[in-house]
């Protein structure tokens, strides 16, 4: 984005603030972007002739001559295929060491899919994880966030999701992220031998935080090109959506505006629900999936951002440490995919949904069970059998280490049912049985 | 002269523009942005500028830029073939839109205006008619529209000329009035309204009382609504307020649905589009899709349309019930629209109120909700809008502003239970914290007593009862321990857990338990009231858990079969053996 011939430069900045600085200029378009000394800042107000500029990096040593430059468009991203197996910061400039990328540039953030022209969600995603796959089945064009504490494995465990789905494009949005995770990715994703499927704008806490603001647009932006110029699957991981919800409130605080609940913008809801809507299946096979991260303190989902992210979303995956193996699963309890239905048991082999809500139903058995011992009352054979039971579930299903075929999740579902349960104690339809429980012995 | 102006400011969607007339609050503008035209609304004037809400994205806009304003405030337009169609928030067609993506300005006509419509004229010449009068009718899809005297007009005008019966276009003239000036007006087959202001070509609007089926038990058993009533549905995330409000779009006893999908998620939406055209509606034998009107402002459309659309929407529902039509609107959901509302205020650099809403929302919130009702048409027709909103409370906190709000306002309240969601009781309305007000209102006493059965709010009343009781029963036994407790105590907590499994869940994905016609419903709920009144006895309070599940499969069962079918009775006849077995005094039989 650098300067060209006959632009008029200005030398006369009116006002200075911690994030913005204010000028006279005609002429100027909103949200355009501009450069003042060089830093990238966007229009973010006009009145009049006065024009107030957003500074990203922020206003330290900005001084009232300061030359401004306006560049007459709104933030954009060259896309090509040449984007593939590319690490770019969160204005789309190459931080890989490699030449700039050449293609058409489009504005980030653009319009919304016209809801009429969209397609029902229908294409299943394959992770190998059966917390995932068989409790919590993905669909292409679902958004879909992690909602984990800091200290849990929500990278990894999103970084193996994306490396197994069999997407035509894996598009990283990190902000906020440490330099140990951007090089976490970096590594894991070059040596998975995937790099050229994969593409990341990365904001790293060395960064300055309102700049992340930009990333998950460019990701976005990114997807809908390889989406619907090249009809491909994109998968979208942005990590992580609390750190961009700060850097929101940062910026509307800067702003004088006055906070709703937890010291959010009151748009926190539509500027949320902006990014995820992105995720969409469309008419001519292109289909954009959004897996995010959204850090909660101390598992609280009350606050304002992963309540707003909870209303957005097609469900939510929790991570929990099952402290009876001593492994990270996924919580069967509190993670729900509301699209799930849309292709268990039609894409699925038709026992999947009884399975798995079986399955779920016995590992609550257990967990009651569990509350009977701690309040001191006696264990009947069948809660001892459950929890038997839920430690087989969780050690050969629930863990995130698992990597099988949905079939084998199912066939294994059945296994254990057949070593711990009779028939009736699982409440699977008699014909189900019949066709697949039997098989197992 | 059309007053015109430039754009002098711009804070996001909210634009400044100097204007060199006069201008009205809520007048329509169009900023003329390079070749597109983006509509605006006025929301506030000060001196000589005028402050605008950009129903569209304001990337790029220009100070200088020219803007017309159009004299009117935000109107829909009303006449055949709002049936089925898909709406944005300002009454745009989506299905005529070019491409994938909105684009900017884009702004389609809500009607056909080349369709053939086989028009029947209802008044003769020399009728004297007034606003809202019948002049004559078009078949839309199975709903007889009514073309009407445009609600515009004032005072009283004489039929000087109607068209014969034939085809016309919405924009044809077909009748010809005069007033009580000799002027003559011309009408065609459409008209506009604004949206903001509620039709009121009625002649009075009584208390409801009629109910309305919904095939919902715990909504028609337990809280009931009414033709013309109001009621919201206020929940956390993830306890299935979209389901409930799409079962009601289903299966509600209505001539014509309107959905708002207001700023929510868009894939739900698009199961609407998928499904609706393909399900059966059995009141006509018609696809679902053809009494379906949705007026869709997606989260990820303008914030500024979302306000309108459910305005948009109001207004259609109010123009079918001029016809005689009973009208349900639902809106999923009401806090987007409030939180639209905070964000222009907020821009506006107003006072906040509670959590930044502006101050005003409960007045906007409860005017809204009176625009629904019950209504004697002045030709002595009836037609209702009844309004059911939902509420998506922040923190899942029933005691934020827009949740509050809406309760002063709405008479059916329809708590939404995280745990009952959590264990899979669905649909997980708390029968015990939901109310509906219309269960007090004599008159619909008096209706349900002939129209279902005169014990019919008593029964309600009793279930209800053991409910409470039985949450107290658990409670205890949860503090003393299973054994801590006199037996009676669980079975006092099984025969509600009976109601619960049998009356109160319901199986949306059951093709027979979904929808519950009310005689069923009445059956049913006798039964279970019957096993409530029975005496059992008991040894020991390990019997009373498998004996009461035995009972609840096989009233399940009952659920899941035809009703009155051989299987029915084959269940039903299982269950009489089972009371049998523990059963010791039978009460008196009615």
């Amino acid at each position: 984005m650098e300067t060209t011939a006959f632009q008029k430069i200005h030398t006369k900045v009116d006002q200075i603030t911690k994030a913005t600085c204010s000028l006279y200029a005609t002429g100027v378009g909103n949200e355009e972007m501009a450069l003042v000394n060089d830093r990238l800042a966007q229009v973010v107000k006009i009145e009049g002739d006065l024009v107030t500029l957003q500074i990203f990096s922020g206003t330290e040593g900005i001084p009232t001559n300061a030359e401004v430059v306006f560049l007459g468009h709104a933030p954009q991203l060259a896309v090509s295929d040449e984007l593939a197996g590319r690490f770019f910061n969160a204005y789309g400039q190459p931080i890989d060491g490699g030449p700039e990328v050449d293609g058409k540039l489009v504005e980030i953030g653009g319009p919304s899919v016209n809801p009429v022209r969209r397609k029902q969600p229908s294409e299943l995603i394959a992770t190998g994880i059966a917390g995932i796959d068989l409790n919590n089945t993905l669909v292409t064009g679902q958004k879909i966030p992690f909602f984990a504490d800091p200290d849990q494995p929500y990278n990894q465990v999103m970084a193996m999701v994306a490396l197994r789905a069999k997407a035509d494009k894996i598009i990283l949005g990190g902000m906020g992220i440490t330099n140990d995770d951007y090089l976490f990715f970096k590594n894991l994703f070059e040596n998975a031998g995937a790099i050229d499927r994969i593409i990341s704008f990365v904001n790293t806490t060395e960064n300055p935080p309102v700049e992340r603001l930009l990333v998950p647009d460019m990701a976005l932006s990114a997807a809908e090109y390889f989406a619907v110029e090249k009809n491909q699957n994109v998968l979208v991981l942005l990590t992580d959506m609390t750190l961009y919800a700060d850097a929101l409130s940062i910026v509307s605080n800067r702003m004088d505006q006055i906070p709703s609940k937890d010291s959010m913008p009151g748009s926190l809801y539509s500027d949320l629900a902006k990014l995820y809507e992105k995720a969409v299946q469309f008419p001519d096979g292109g289909s954009i999936t959004i897996i995010a991260v959204t850090t909660l303190s101390g598992g609280d989902i009350t606050h304002a951002i992963p309540d707003n992210t909870g209303y957005i979303t097609e469900g939510q995956l929790f991570l929990r440490k099952e402290t009876d193996i001593g492994k990270v699963i996924i919580d069967p309890f509190r993670s729900l995919s509301r699209l799930k239905q849309l292709v268990i048991g039609k894409k699925t082999r038709e026992d999947h949904p009884q399975v798995m809500n079986a399955a779920i139903r016995l590992y609550a058995d257990a967990a009651n069970a569990k509350t009977k011992i701690e309040n001191g009352f006696d264990l009947t054979d069948y809660d001892k059998r459950a929890m038997s039971f839920a430690k087989d579930y969780a050690t050969e299903l629930l863990a995130i280490d698992i990597n099988i075929e949905i079939d084998t999740m199912i066939d294994t579902a059945w296994k254990l049912f057949d070593k711990y349960f009779s028939h009736a104690e699982t409440g699977i339809k008699a014909e189900l049985v019949e066709k697949y429980g039997k098989q197992i012995k | 002269m059309a007053t015109t102006g430039t754009v002098v400011g711009i804070i996001s969607n909210l634009v400044v523009v100097k204007v060199n007339g006069p201008v009205s609050q809520n007048e329509i503008c169009y900023i003329n942005h390079h070749a597109v035209k983006l509509m605006a609304e006025v929301i506030r004037i000060g001196s000589e500028n005028a402050y605008i809400q950009v129903f569209e994205s304001t990337r790029g806009l220009k100070t200088g830029t020219p803007v017309e304003f159009t004299g009117h405030m935000l109107e829909a337009i009303l006449g055949p073939g709002i049936l089925s169609k898909n709406f944005d928030g300002l009454q745009h067609d989506l299905d005529k839109m070019e491409g994938v993506f909105l684009q900017k300005g884009d702004y389609t006509h809500p009607l056909e205006v080349d369709k053939d419509w086989r028009f029947k004229p209802l008044a003769k010449v020399g009728d004297e008619v007034e606003a809202g009068s019948w002049l004559g009718e078009v078949t839309e899809n199975w709903i007889a529209h009514k073309i009407m005297v445009p609600f515009t007009f004032e005072g009283e005008f004489k039929v000087k000329k109607i068209v014969a019966a034939g085809d016309y276009k919405i924009e044809d003239t077909i009748a010809v009035l005069e007033d009580e000036e000799s002027n003559e007006h011309k009408v065609s087959m459409i008209q506009k309204w604004p949206v903001k202001v509620p039709i009121k070509t009625y002649k009075n609007k009584p208390r409801p009382a009629k109910f309305l089926e919904t095939g919902i038990r715990v909504i028609d058993s337990f809280t009931p609504i009414v033709e013309g009533g109001t009621g919201f549905i206020p929940g956390p995330f993830g306890t299935g307020k979209t389901v409930l409000q799409h079962a009601l779009s289903k299966q509600a006893d209505a001539d014509m649905i309107i959905v708002a999908a207001c700023g929510e998620r868009a894939n739900e939406v698009v199961e609407i589009f998928a499904e609706f055209p393909e399900l059966d509606d059995p009141r006509t034998g018609r696809k679902l899709m053809e009494r379906t009107t949705i007026i869709a402002n997606t989260s990820n459309m303008p914030v500024a349309a979302r306000e309108a659309s459910v305005y948009t929407a109001m207004t259609i529902a109010e123009y079918y019930r001029s016809m005689g039509l009973k009208i349900l609107l639902l809106a999923d959901s009401t806090s987007r629209w409030a939180q639209a509302l905070r964000e222009m205020s907020n821009r506006m650099e107003e006072l906040p109120g509670p959590d930044a809403f502006p101050m005003d929302l409960p007045a906007i919130i409860s005017n809204f909700y009176s625009r629904a009702g019950f209504v004697h048409l002045n030709n002595g027709e009836t037609g209702s809008v009844t309004f059911i909103g939902t509420v998506s409370p922040a923190g899942g906190n029933l005691k934020e502003p827009v949740t509050e709000a809406t309760k002063k306002a709405a008479r059916c309240f329809y708590a939404l239970s995280q745990n009952r969601a959590d264990s899979k009781r669905y649909p997980a309305i708390d029968a015990v914290e939901s109310y509906s007000k219309y269960l007090e209102y004599p008159e619909y006493i008096d209706y349900v007593s002939k129209a279902i059965s005169p014990k019919w709010v008593d029964n309600i009343l009793d279930a209800r009862n053991i409910l409470v009781r039985g949450r107290e029963a658990y409670e205890q036994i949860n503090i003393l321990g299973d054994d801590g407790v006199p037996v009676e105590y669980h079975e006092i907590f099984w025969k509600s857990e009976v109601i619960d499994f049998v009356i109160l869940q319901q199986d949306a994905f059951d093709k027979i338990d979904a929808s519950t016609p009310i005689n069923r419903q009445q059956y049913m709920l006798e039964k279970v009231l019957n096993i409530n009144k029975t005496l059992f006895s008991f040894e020991h309070f390990e019997e009373v858990n498998p004996y009461f599940k035995k009972i609840i499969n096989v009233l399940k069962q009952m659920n899941y079969s035809e009703f009155e079918s051989e299987q029915f009775k084959k269940f039903e006849k299982e269950l009489e053996e089972i009371l049998n077995e523990k059963a010791v005094v039978e009460t008196e039989q009615p």
